[in-house]
């Protein structure tokens, strides 16, 4: 089976009952996504498949081959880091940094969202062109990626400096 | 701890009443007490870019060569015995290389409760797989290791059970009629007496006499509990997610029988641990099939597990009475209760440590009793009984505030003591009504209404509520560091210690370069694994204070021993160790920092390629001569639907006093983190316990409801930032008080927005309708 992760073409012969998490953490070496629950109530596992964020332990492995699936492995330029992630640093959106991979790739994912005109249960008017991302709209936007340590301010500080500097 | 440990601490404690402080712990004149630069700095944590880039590697993620995966199979009784297993068809299935039972588990010693020796680690002394009991409900009876986690799943699912079951106590209201004392409350006695508090509440001019209710919790960090072992001979590897790994260390090696030297724990990185995070089942499971089997096992714990066979915060029912003079100052404060534990444990929840030091009162009670249940042995959670005791406590005294008509921050002045309330020891550093008043300002409790029910927009309501903070200073024994200093400039210091998020690593570096005199990126952490120089275990929230402690003490070595090595063809000749410090890369005297001499000088004039020192922090008697804690006042706003019964916490503001603030910036998050975890407390979680067959009922993220983005609003933090005489660095620890008080506030608010007083945690939209 091949599948393309971060860009790479990348080779696994996997069980059928295998989640994509699972591929990524077991077989192709990319711990960098997270298994917080195997259910998908908490989002550790948040990749993008396509542009769209996905919950990897919800989806099994053999459904994604030849997909572009991008972890949080690869965010980064090299040494540089993507803008987000350095944000993340700067307001201390995270303590154990368990979750973080999750909400960095729900938080790419849920711009992407917002930039298409994505509505969600906090929209206040769903036929608006633009969608502005206010406290409400990031937050009810990412309840999705739960964080225990209780960084939820600075995941929305990082957030917000990151993608108010892009139109949405 | 024995009656006679406790007496001999009870007298210890009175003699170091009078020893001079020079002699108690690292009081002594640490220019790094008030100094500023590098030590309070907002330094971002060091190892943020391995964790944003998802390079930092947790226990789970380490991969040995013919590594095999484990599943469980778990009791679906609470008590009785097992009849029959048959495990055939798991052993016949694809993949499968081992399933252990009681039936061929290798022999294993009984594992040491904690608190029995000092690094007793054990969550419960059950033997662990040795026979066919059944003490809980959840219980591993079977485990399964195979080639992939698929094929250990499925096997673990093929194991049939029968069992003869026995009567069990699973409800609490059946356990409560057998009610005890335990043999101490964490070293404390379990009733503490000082006058007849129940006449005094009888004649008081005003009195609140309630009960309050909290439910089990469970920490649910977000990483799943989860270790890689390997054998090599007796020698024993762990790689650990753990909040103590010498103990851990120590209490595998008495399990197993090997010295504790031969068994090695590494958990350089922890996805959140919060208590939780200790040696449960799973870690000896692993360690016992990896023997049997003579394979490497990676054992991840599904969430179920989690919720089945690691313990959480117990349930607690607490009676709380205060009395009050005309003039506002308390005649009585009881506060007694009783919380579920099991016989094969020891954690009472200490919910009455609050009033312990809180307040003046002229009689005072507190009481604790536990109920055996036949369930989960319970363990310890962020704040264990302060969280909880501080809802109970600070609720009933917005009840008494209430009936006095009293602003309830005036009537905290009136009964604020001048000494501890029942040690009667001197406060180390208190500035609580400090905090009230800054606090107060900042967060505008001038702007609310004293009458409930008063402040209104649409349908919803509006309240504010404060309560108090508290949590103890703790620094524990046994904490050594080293401290290699290279010719080079670069220093290595190592302690044994933990990083679960805290920022550990980074205030330590930050410590270490500040007393080193050098600049931070010269300067590497290393900890989380047992090959270095013994650590504390990661609770009380004492690992900053006892880290800081060892590297005072190591630096002082390491400076004896550089002025040995400086000779007298040096400008820091004929000084003595407390006349120098870290300066510029160097040593320089205090007085005269123009006497200096670099590091790399001094070790190049003796030829030394580096210098190696290692030393164990003083002992910790300041906190047996003065009463130690931190303290703080939380501010919540909160919106109330009169219609549904929601409830939205619109505003939340922590003001502290906790010493000396080390990082700005992770102290903060410290601080959010803790209250957000009470806001949870107060308005979401519960461990839903099935009281006829003992059975958790919604061991999973979906039906356990941690708070979400949107359930939390921006969080002020605030603090005094005066240093603690007392303590090494002048700080507290801070990882466990910003949860308490807050449910208390929380309630407080909602009843001052609604008019509705709930003392039954958590307080769930259907509580308000």
């Amino acid at each position: 089976m091949r599948f393309i992760v971060n860009g790479a073409s990348m080779e696994a012969q996997v069980d059928l009952r295998t989640s994509l998490l699972d591929l990524l953490r077991d077989h192709l070496g990319l711990t960098g996504s997270k298994k917080g629950c195997n259910q998908g109530a908490c989002g550790a596992c948040t990749v993008l498949v396509d542009g769209t964020r996905i919950n990897s332990c919800l989806a099994l492995a053999v459904q994604y081959q030849n997909r572009e699936i991008v972890t949080v492995e690869g965010l980064a330029e090299g040494a540089a880091l993507h803008p987000l992630q350095a944000a993340f640093v700067e307001h201390d959106g995270f303590q154990c940094g368990y979750c973080t991979p999750g909400q960095l790739c729900s938080a790419i994912g849920m711009a992407d969202e917002i930039a298409r005109g994505v509505p969600s249960i906090v929209t206040a008017d769903l036929s608006a062109e633009t969608i502005p991302l206010d406290h409400d709209e990031l937050r009810e936007r990412m309840s999705g990626n739960l964080c225990r340590c209780g960084a939820y301010n600075g995941i929305v500080a990082a957030i917000a400096e990151t993608f108010a500097k892009e139109p949405a | 701890m024995s009656v006679i440990q406790d007496a001999a601490q009870s007298v210890m404690r009175t003699a170091i009443a009078y020893v001079p402080d020079r002699w108690v712990g690292t009081a002594g004149g640490d220019p790094l007490r008030t100094k500023h630069g590098l030590l309070g700095a907002p330094v971002s944590r060091l190892d943020g870019p391995d964790k944003v880039r998802g390079a930092a590697r947790f226990a789970a993620e380490v991969t040995l060569p013919g590594m095999v995966y484990a599943a469980l199979h778990y009791s679906r009784i609470a008590r009785g015995r097992i009849a029959s297993i048959d495990t055939a068809a798991a052993e016949a299935a694809p993949g499968v290389t081992l399933v252990m039972t009681h039936l061929n588990a290798p022999r294993m010693n009984k594992p040491p409760i904690m608190m029995t020796a000092p690094k007793a680690a054990a969550p419960s002394d059950l033997p662990v797989m040795q026979d066919a009991e059944i003490h809980w409900n959840g219980q591993p009876v079977a485990l399964v290791l195979a080639d992939t986690q698929e094929q250990a799943d499925h096997a673990a699912a093929l194991i049939e059970v029968t069992y003869e079951g026995a009567p069990a106590v699973t409800s609490f209201e059946v356990a409560k009629a057998h009610a005890h004392h335990p043999p101490t409350i964490l070293g404390e006695p379990p009733e503490l007496k000082i006058g007849d508090a129940e006449a005094a509440l009888k004649g008081a001019a005003v009195s609140v006499d309630h009960v309050y209710r909290t439910p089990r919790h469970n920490h649910n960090a977000i990483e799943l509990h989860a270790c890689t072992v390997a054998w090599d001979g007796d020698a024993l590897t762990v790689h650990d997610a753990s909040q103590l790994v010498n103990a851990t260390a120590w209490t595998l090696a008495q399990i197993f029988g090997v010295d504790e030297k031969q068994v090695r724990v590494t958990s350089p990185y922890v996805g959140g641990g919060f208590g939780g995070k200790c040696l449960w089942w799973h870690q000896i499971l692993a360690a016992a099939a990896s023997r049997l089997a003579g394979r490497p096992v990676r054992i991840v714990l599904s969430r179920e597990g989690v919720f089945r066979m690691i313990g959480g915060r117990t349930v607690t029912e607490q009676r709380v009475a205060l009395g009050a003079k005309a003039d506002g100052t308390l005649a009585a404060l009881i506060h007694t209760g009783v919380v579920a534990m099991t016989t094969h444990n020891n954690c009472p929840e200490q919910f009455t440590f609050p009033a312990r030091h809180l307040y003046a009162a002229d009689a005072i009670h507190l009481e604790q009793e536990v109920a055996d249940m036949d369930m989960l042995a319970n363990t310890f959670m962020r704040a264990p009984g302060e969280a909880v005791g501080t809802f109970a406590l600070e609720s009933a005294l917005d009840e008494l505030a209430e009936a006095m008509q009293l602003d309830p921050i005036e009537l905290r002045r009136r009964i604020e003591p001048a000494k501890d309330p029942t040690s009667g020891h001197d406060f180390s550093s208190r500035h609580l009504l400090d905090a009230y008043a800054k606090g107060a300002e900042k967060f505008g409790w001038d702007k609310r209404a004293a009458q409930p029910g008063a402040r209104r927009e649409g349908e919803w309501l509006i309240g504010m509520g404060v309560a108090t903070a508290t949590y103890p200073y703790m620094r524990f024994p046994g904490c050594a560091a080293r401290i290699r200093l290279g010719a080079d400039g670069q220093a290595v210091v190592s302690i044994a210690t933990h990083e679960m998020g805290m920022g550990t690593a980074t205030v330590q570096t930050q410590h270490a370069a500040a007393r080193l005199g050098l600049p931070l990126d010269r300067v590497r952490f290393d900890y989380g694994d047992t090959t270095l120089p013994e650590g504390t275990l990661a609770g009380g929230s004492n690992q900053t204070a006892s880290n800081a402690g060892a590297i005072i003490a190591a630096h002082e070595a390491l400076v004896t021993e550089l002025l040995k090595l400086a000779g007298n063809d040096s400008p820091l000749a004929g000084l003595k160790v407390d006349e120098v410090e870290g300066f510029d890369g160097g040593l320089a005297s205090i007085a005269d920092p123009t006497r200096h001499e670099s590091y790399a000088s001094i070790l190049a004039r003796a030829q030394r390629d580096e210098v190696v020192v290692e030393a164990e922090g003083a002992m910790p008697l300041e906190g047996q001569k003065y009463s130690m804690h931190s303290t703080g006042a939380q501010f919540a706003e909160v919106r109330v639907n009169a219609v549904t019964g929601e409830v939205r916490v619109s505003r939340f503001l922590g003001s502290f006093d906790c010493g000396r603030i080390l990082n700005a910036k992770t102290a903060t998050s410290q601080f959010r983190g803790g209250i957000i975890m009470g806001l949870g407390l107060a308005l979401t979680e519960e461990t839903l316990f099935d009281e006829r067959s003992g059975r958790i009922m919604n061991p999973s993220l979906a039906e356990y409801h941690v708070p979400v983005h949107m359930d939390v609003p921006e969080i002020d933090v605030i603090w005094t930032d005066a240093p603690d005489p007392h303590s090494p660095l002048g700080a507290r620890g801070i990882g466990e008080i910003g949860i308490t008080g807050v449910a208390a506030a929380v309630a407080n608010a909602i009843y001052n927005a609604t008019g509705k007083r709930i003392r039954d945690l958590p307080i769930t939209l259907d509580k308000l309708m």
